[in-house]
């Protein structure tokens, strides 16, 4: 099979797409610093870049959401006028986000021909819509079902419609932002292979990625950005993942190497732990799986099959409607998250912004957010505030967190730095478990790193970790053992190394009717 | 020029923003003035002359400021928390109502103990009036706005039905109003011969107690976590719900104060005209102040200067006092607009 890498793209193919000298400030931080790009017909081209590299910022310039301080944009040979996304559509420029922006409640149809229809018709023509959503469909191997509702679509479906629904507007060039992120590693191959479809048809597609080995996957050329410079463009024949990692990056990184450890006692079990959503299919499904310390394991899925559940009962939000949760041998008879804070859970939320932090509220404030009842906090209900504040500076030192202090407005922190300010709150106490949930989604390489690295210190010091995670990358980077979640029921723990990716994929999609056979082979 | 959302708001725009709102607001309401042909310089001189420009003036807006403050805090107090008590009118009331009905001679206390009791059944009515909205909130998800706000009609009517009946003053010569409060349980004067009562520095002493403990006790740190993410602060443990139920019976126990102040501080029994919309201009106050305990008192002391001047304006002029309302209800929105405005920066290019 030919790789799109072995495919050269000719140098002679017509230039559909220049950026020149794209400049973009928010405040202080240049988010894009001079970028000039060219993209030729039939090619792919990966903008690949850390978190915060300006990849995104970019590529909402070229769509019209911001306007650049400096710098222009040509399609076809024409001037693009900025700040018009509809501008950018009529040049044939269409953007898959990736966060979706379907209505879950139309038809597969109806949220294709949204917008392209005028608004003062008495009536539109469906049918011819439809015929030209099949027919588009049919040619880049694209199935959907016109009349189903986007609501009962998995997001592999959602992501082809979003595809078709550029494709509807006559895009030439499609631009597709972290389009693997919530893929399974066969949906993702699908995904190349519709690329591979379009690119034949003439159409030049931009792919932001910040995984390598989509780029060496998917693309004809990659170009590297870096705190909103570009550092590098080159055929993506002729370089290789290390390079480009250090690239991206700006210096080497080494991947994580948790150490061979014996597990030892049981700190989390759960027994045919089931939680009810209240409507149909339970969120949790008789569940069984034990964590013991020294051990880290992995639970992979594709997001929205009971990870938010299980992290939730961890987490002591939720207690299960059936089945037994025990730690440390200690059975939990209700939902009480201080008083699994207080049993040594620590528990790093799927949802930093959201659950893990008031924003609103200064860095010591969230830092004592889980135990500003002890004695060391409060005394008769008075906040110790220059104690908590003593607490606050040796956990930022402690955590590498860059804040101006204990007073800086938890909001204003990057990604990271939240992350490690919630690191912070739940590991400086040596607990028996930790539950990690998504904790490097959003993080750029050298945050994930430290992560990554404090897990499994953690672990080895002796706690046991439960991660929850929707990159498999992480999963096989950090887990000894690894359970798939899928519409609420676990696999058995299958331990790594017995386990191909392959396989991991099969079992997030649901076949689990190839179980037995890594079951026996393991 | 352009319009950019600020990281960070410093403290001087912050103070700012509210002073901006009611220059603007006056600026507006010039227009208004002018309309009636007064001049508008000499109208709003008189107006601040009637607010502040004699002994009785001063001292005539730090009565109506009384109970402003308490409804100002009862609305700052819930509405960090996200709790939006519309209600405090018919707490207030309900508040009043307890006040004369246990000052009108129902209990037998020693005359020292009586007024303090007074005013902590007052605060008891109002507390309990909210926290039945409260329940339903958090049990199942009943909006507060509508319910607080239907209660004020329901405890005015209650009210009035009360005042008609039960307890209609024998001695009232037909009037519908209470009988008085005993002499006992009224508060007593601040300034002699004038209305100014002890009701202010207890308003007074509310609000820096507030501050406290919004800022130094865990009670106050729970409401700010509660009030500014919930979700993050049940995920930490905060126990959420008792965060709601409590500040809804400190919201309605400040307005349902306010209530018994003026009856055992101003006017002695309870008719139906003793707030005129106290408990809304109390979300003004509030709103003017950011939410904050301490700008409470100053957005109060506004909001009555304008009350008061605008009377006194009016006695001069052939400006209708009505244009205090229009003023407060200008102010109101101009804070709004202003406090957007503080959350962003003038940028060039």
């Amino acid at each position: 099979m030919p790789t799109p890498a072995s495919r050269a793209v000719s140098g002679g193919a017509e230039v559909v797409l220049r950026l020149d000298g794209i400049t973009k400030r928010f405040g202080p931080l240049l988010a894009n610093d001079g970028i000039s790009l060219t993209l030729r017909a039939g090619e792919v081209l990966a903008l690949l870049g850390e978190n915060g590299a300006g990849k995104t910022t970019l590529m909402n310039i070229l769509f019209g959401h911001y306007v650049a301080d400096s710098g222009t944009i040509e399609a076809f040979g024409r001037p693009l006028p900025p700040g018009s996304p509809k501008a950018a559509l009529r040049a044939g420029i269409g953007m898959v986000h990736q966060h979706f922006t379907l209505a879950d409640n139309l038809s597969v149809l109806d949220n294709v021909a949204v917008g392209t229809e005028r608004l003062w018709r008495p009536w539109s023509d469906r049918a011819a819509a439809k015929r030209k959503l099949l027919a588009l469909a049919q040619r880049f191997g694209l199935g959907v079902r016109p009349d189903a509702p986007v609501g009962d679509l998995s997001v592999g479906e959602r992501q082809r419609v979003e595809i078709l629904k550029a494709l509807y507007r006559d895009a030439r060039i499609l631009i597709l932002d972290e389009p693997t992120a919530v893929l399974t590693p066969q949906e993702s191959a699908g995904l190349f292979d519709t690329l591979r479809k379009l690119t034949a048809d003439g159409l030049a597609v931009v792919f932001i990625s910040h995984k390598m080995n989509e780029v060496f996957a998917a693309s004809d050329t990659v170009a590297v950005l870096r705190a909103g410079k570009l550092v590098a463009t080159h055929a993506t024949a002729s370089t290789d993942q290390h390079r480009l990692a250090e690239l991206m990056v700006g210096r080497a990184v080494k991947p994580p190497a948790p150490a061979a450890l014996v597990p030892g006692a049981p700190v989390l079990e759960l027994a045919s732990v089931t939680v009810a959503s209240g409507h149909g299919r339970p969120l949790l499904d008789t569940v069984d799986l034990t964590v013991r310390r020294h051990q880290v394991i992995g639970i992979a899925g594709v997001s929205g099959n009971g990870q938010t559940a299980l992290a939730e009962l961890v987490s002591g939000l939720i207690h299960p409607a059936g089945g037994h949760a025990a730690l440390k041998g200690e059975r939990i008879d209700r939902a009480d998250p201080a008083g699994m804070v207080r049993r040594g859970v620590a528990r790093i939320p799927e949802d930093r912004h959201s659950a893990g932090l008031v924003g609103a509220m200064a860095v010591w404030e969230n830092l004592i957010a889980e135990r500003y009842r002890d004695r060391d906090f409060s005394r008769l209900g008075v906040l110790r505030r220059g104690a908590a504040r003593a607490y606050a500076r040796e956990v930022i030192s402690a955590f590498d967190v860059r804040c101006p202090g204990p007073d800086a407005r938890t909001q204003l922190l990057s990604g990271g730095n939240m992350q490690k300010l919630i690191l912070g709150r739940t590991l400086a106490h040596g607990p028996d478990l930790i539950l990690a949930s998504q904790p490097t989604r959003g993080l750029d390489v050298g945050a994930v790193s430290y992560v990554h690295g404090r897990l499994l210190e953690a672990r080895a010091r002796g706690a046991g970790v439960l991660l929850i995670s929707e990159d498999l990358d992480e999963i096989l980077a950090l887990a000894d053992s690894i359970a798939v979640i899928h519409h609420g029921r676990l696999t058995p723990l299958l331990p790594h190394g017995r386990v191909s990716v392959g396989q991991l994929g099969l079992l997030m999609a649901g076949h689990w009717d190839i179980l037995p056979e890594i079951v026996d082979a393991a | 020029m352009r319009l950019e959302p600020r990281t960070d708001t410093p403290l001087a725009v912050r103070l700012l923003a509210p002073l901006g709102a009611v220059l603007a607001a006056l600026a507006l309401c010039a227009l208004l003035v002018a309309w009636t042909g007064a001049p508008v310089l000499r109208a709003y001189g008189l107006l601040i002359e009637g607010a502040v420009g004699s002994r009785f003036a001063l001292t005539e807006t730090l009565t109506r400021a009384t109970p402003l403050i308490l409804t100002g805090l009862a609305a700052a107090v819930a509405f960090r928390a996200k709790l939006w008590n519309i209600g405090a009118e018919g707490q207030l009331y309900m508040g009043a109502l307890a006040a004369v009905v246990l000052g009108g001679g129902m209990l037998d206390l020693p005359a020292w103990l009586l007024m303090p009791v007074v005013l902590l059944a007052g605060m008891a009515a109002g507390g309990v009036t909210l926290l039945g909205p409260a329940v339903l909130k958090v049990r199942f998800g009943v909006d507060e706005v509508v319910t607080t706000l239907l209660l004020n009609f329901v405890v005015l009517l209650f009210v009035s039905m009360l005042l008609e009946g039960a307890l209609k003053d024998p001695m009232g010569m037909g009037w519908p109003q209470s009988a008085p409060v005993d002499p006992a349980a009224e508060l007593p004067k601040l300034v002699e011969r004038t209305r100014l009562h002890a009701g202010l520095a207890i308003a007074l002493g509310l609000s820096l107690l507030l501050w406290l403990i919004d800022t130094r006790t865990i009670w106050g740190y729970e409401n700010r976590a509660v009030g500014a993410n919930p979700r993050a602060a049940a995920f930490a443990g905060m126990p959420v719900t008792r965060v709601m139920l409590r500040t809804a019976l400190l919201s309605g126990g400040l307005a349902g104060l306010a209530g018994a102040a003026e009856v055992c501080g101003l006017k002695g029994y309870l008719t139906l005209d003793l707030s005129p919309g106290f408990g809304y201009s109390g979300i003004v106050v509030a709103m003017l102040a950011q939410l904050h305990p301490l700008g409470v008192v100053g957005a109060a002391l506004f909001i009555a200067g304008i009350f008061v001047g605008a009377d006194a304006m009016s006695r001069a002029m052939p400006v209708p006092n009505y244009i205090a309302d229009v003023l407060v209800a200008t102010s109101l929105l101009c804070m709004l607009v202003a406090g957007l405005l503080a959350r962003y920066r003038l940028r060039r290019g």
